[in-house]
């Protein structure tokens, strides 16, 4: 592919640069999320048209503070900067850099010049430099640094021209170094560029320095480098202050000579002053718990509208599938299998964008890291951190994306186990199962005059998961033992106004990885269950129609009320219900019988096929199967065969409700888990102990209310 | 741990200082590289409502810390 033989554009920078607003800028809607290969990461990237280059890749790196890493975020970036290897590595680097915070975005610069790619310095934020007084001399910066310095506004799209026409332009690999690598490590440079045929002596240092963490490299080369690093005494943090401090003073001498106006604080007094209300001790929490409110509203009573609507396309096309189609297996796995499962992700689009839409406002604006600040001493007793807010918060919505987000989070520890919590926060895919079960056991009425009941039942859920993801943690905390140090280092930035189009941006991409994520799964799931629902041992499955025919000659049924019979044969004597059957006797303490069985085990792989599963079960298969006035009633009537009484009594409602709140029940959730720790173990442990949990708790509330 | 010395934990919010050194090799790596270094002026900000983590101003920019990592960093003042 001629695409290949072009440069890709990597931009890096320090976390709160704009760099996300400047890729946004270069890309537009033309973005996706992908993998680097041998780096199980993902990517984002996208295309721009750069005069000269034509349609060029441009890939956004995580925000970092130097090429040290200190969270997997930072690992990711030094592994893509160090790599050279791979198809997708980049060949051009653009550093983006904040004009009111270029020291510490300098330091990154210096050590991606020493790394000796063609690199393009873009200073952001042109604007606020602007207001607050603040002038560079760019000629001379360019002139002394060696690379060219384009000055941006990356919000407003000023200067994007200029930056493309210097990233066609730049091609030369630089030779000139910021800093002098130590004397003792001059030998084993030599020894480790021949070895690994490298051409740059700072990136053979990174290799020395950090073998363990780059991935890309094979386990006899992370072993000889160890090997090399182990005899020359090169161990890691042994230079670094001092180089640390060479780069400073570097860059304090640059902007000395190359600073026209400097500026004081004065231009950020607005900011103080609402640092002063939003972290108040009584304010602060108060309108924190107002913000989150807020998004609960949004949430829960707004994507309403636009997932009913959604859910009933799904059906109409469902249903309309089965009538035009002709009769069939293949037209029964698509209205009744595929479409059905589509609809059930698809559904939960608006609930995500919703929830993104403010995350991705209060990330823009700079609030989230004042939560970050407010949430940190007390998630720290947790064994959390204040910057596990952002993923329990997410987790409200989907366990995935919030998953993902925990790579902020510098400290293995407390990473790990806010990954391990986070699916006890009650997700969208919830929603559906509550409400019904809800309906089934909570009367609708109002206490305390304008609660409603119902209501608050579902609030308490949304509690109990929270409770049980603190406890959790906690425990966690006192088991899991690591030597790491767990420390908060973060940036408080100005305060700005969120850019709608960086929202849109973010609320498109999640949605996107969400759909395509889950969708696979889920899709895969819906046609197993599918065939384990309609074919089964023997041929009663087959003949099913003709015995309940036979059954029934005397009563006088409807049409529909004999459909409903045979559908209801038939699934008893399939597979399902044969496997549902098999299971009963460990589900009896929880108040369950084998109906109930099959719908855990086919929502094992994803909870939100529940009510589809109910639906089959409790034979509506004609009724518009998410229509859940139906699917009620019949629950509703369903007898006990062995008490003669209802089969959803309090006690088997409640029980029910406490174990979809605690178990896992997400295979998507599983596969990301396994993703972001890299292997089976936390997976395993996080469904071993949320499913124990949800049964024990389960077996509790029955055994108490019945 | 015994604090002799000053240190960024003990200041009063508003306060400046001039940063010494670290009391800790591991943590003095990385806040150097977040722009603590030594000879910097600092300036104590404000706390958190328990307490803890801080908000300090250091090369020109805000960087809250937690209490235990400002107590290694030592001032002049």
């Amino acid at each position: 592919m001629a695409a290949s033989l072009k440069p890709i554009i990597a931009l890096v920078g320090n976390p709160n640069s704009g760099k996300s607003s400047l890729f946004n800028h270069l890309t537009g809607l033309n973005q996706k999320v992908g993998n680097f290969p041998g780096v199980t990461v993902e990517k984002k990237s996208g295309f721009s048209q750069i005069d000269g280059l034509g349609n060029t890749e441009i890939i956004d790196l995580p925000g970092i503070y130097s090429i040290y890493p200190r969270s997997l975020d930072e690992q990711i970036v030094a592994e893509v900067l160090l790599n050279h290897n791979e198809p997708t590595s980049p060949q051009k680097i653009v550093v983006v850099v904040d004009a009111t915070n270029m020291k510490r975005g300098l330091l990154l610069l210096t050590q991606i010049i020493d790394l000796g790619l063609p690199t393009v310095l873009a200073i952001n934020m042109m604007d606020l430099a602007a207001k607050a007084g603040i002038s560079y001399d760019f000629i001379k910066l360019s002139q002394k640094l060696g690379v060219d310095v384009i000055p941006i506004n990356a919000r407003k799209g000023e200067g994007i021209e200029q930056l493309k026409k210097a990233i066609a332009i730049c091609n030369t690999k630089k030779n000139q170094t910021v800093y002098q690598l130590p004397q003792e490590a001059n030998e084993p440079i030599v020894e480790v560029r021949k070895h690994l045929g490298l051409d740059n002596s700072y990136e053979a240092y990174q290799f020395l320095q950090q073998p363990k963490s780059l991935d890309f490299l094979s386990k006899e080369n992370q072993k000889w480098l160890d090997e090399v690093r182990q005899r020359s005494g090169i161990h890691s943090g042994k230079f670094q202050g001092a180089e640390t401090i060479l780069r400073y003073s570097y860059i304090q001498d640059l902007l000395q000579s190359a600073t026209l106006k400097t500026a004081d604080d004065a231009w950020k007094k607005s900011s103080f002053k609402l640092d002063r209300i939003l972290t108040h001790k009584v304010w602060g929490y108060l309108i924190f718990f107002l913000v989150l409110f807020l998004v609960f509203q949004a949430v829960f009573a707004w994507a309403s509208y636009p997932m009913d609507f959604i859910d009933g396309l799904f059906a109409d096309f469902g249903n309309w599938l089965s009538a035009t189609l002709p009769d069939g297996a293949l037209t029964k796995l698509l209205a009744e299998g595929i479409v059905p499962g589509l609809g059930g992700i698809v559904m939960f689009v608006p609930q995500i964008a919703i929830l993104f839409a403010f995350i991705s406002i209060l990330e823009e604006s700079g609030y989230m890291a004042r939560v970050v600040f407010l949430m940190d001493k007390i998630m720290r007793k947790f064994g959390l951190n204040g910057k596990s807010v952002v993923p329990l918060l997410s987790g409200m919505a989907c366990a995935i994306p919030a998953i993902m987000a925990t790579r902020t989070i510098d400290n293995w520890k407390e990473r790990t186990i806010t990954i391990l919590v986070t699916p006890l926060m009650s997700c969208s895919a919830r929603i559906p199962i509550f409400t019904i079960l809800i309906a089934l056991i909570v009367p609708d009425t109002t206490a305390l005059y304008f609660f409603n009941l119902q209501g608050l039942a579902l609030m308490g859920l949304y509690v109990l998961g929270f409770i049980a993801a603190l406890v959790s943690a906690y425990i966690m905390k006192k088991i899991i033992r690591v030597q790491e140090r767990s420390f908060l280092m973060m940036e408080l930035p100005t305060y700005r106004l969120p850019k709608v189009s960086n929202v849109g941006l973010t609320i498109v991409e999640k949605t996107k990885s969400f759909v395509l994520e889950a969708g696979k799964i889920i899709l895969a799931i819906s046609v197993v269950l599918w065939v384990l629902a309609s074919y089964g041992p023997g041929d009663k499955v087959e003949k099913a129609e003709e015995y309940v025919m036979q059954q029934t000659a005397n009563m006088r049924l409807t049409e529909q009320g004999l459909q409903d019979r045979i559908a209801a044969y038939k699934l008893e004597n399939s597979y399902a219900g044969v496997i549902g059957k098999a299971i009963e006797p460990v589900i009896e303490p929880l108040g369950y019988d084998w109906k109930i069985g099959i719908a855990l085990l086919t929502s094992f792989a994803a909870r939100e096929v529940f009510v589809g599963t109910m639906a089959t079960i409790y034979s509506i298969g004609s009724v518009d199967a998410e229509d859940q006035q139906t699917i009620k009633s019949r629950m509703q009537s369903e007898i006990n065969a062995e008490t003669g009484e209802p089969r959803f009594t309090p006690a088997v409602g409640l029980s029910l409700l406490v174990f979809y709140t605690f178990a896992m029940q997400c295979m998507s959730t599983i596969a990301v888990v396994y993703r972001e720790t890299k292997g089976w173990k936390w997976p395993m442990i996080q469904l071993a102990y949320m499913t124990t949990l949800a049964y024990v708790s389960a077996f509790i509330v029955f055994q108490i209310f019945s | 741990m015994s604090q002799t010395a000053k240190n960024v934990a003990t200041m009063k919010p508003g306060e400046m200082g001039i940063i010494a050194g670290f009391t800790d090799d591991f943590l003095a790596t990385k806040l150097m590289e977040m722009g603590c270094l030594p000879g910097a002026s600092v300036r104590f900000n404000f706390a958190a409502p328990f307490g803890d983590p801080v908000c300090i101003s250091v090369l020109g920019y805000e960087l809250s810390l937690r209490l235990d990592e400002a107590s290694t960093i030592s001032i002049l003042n």
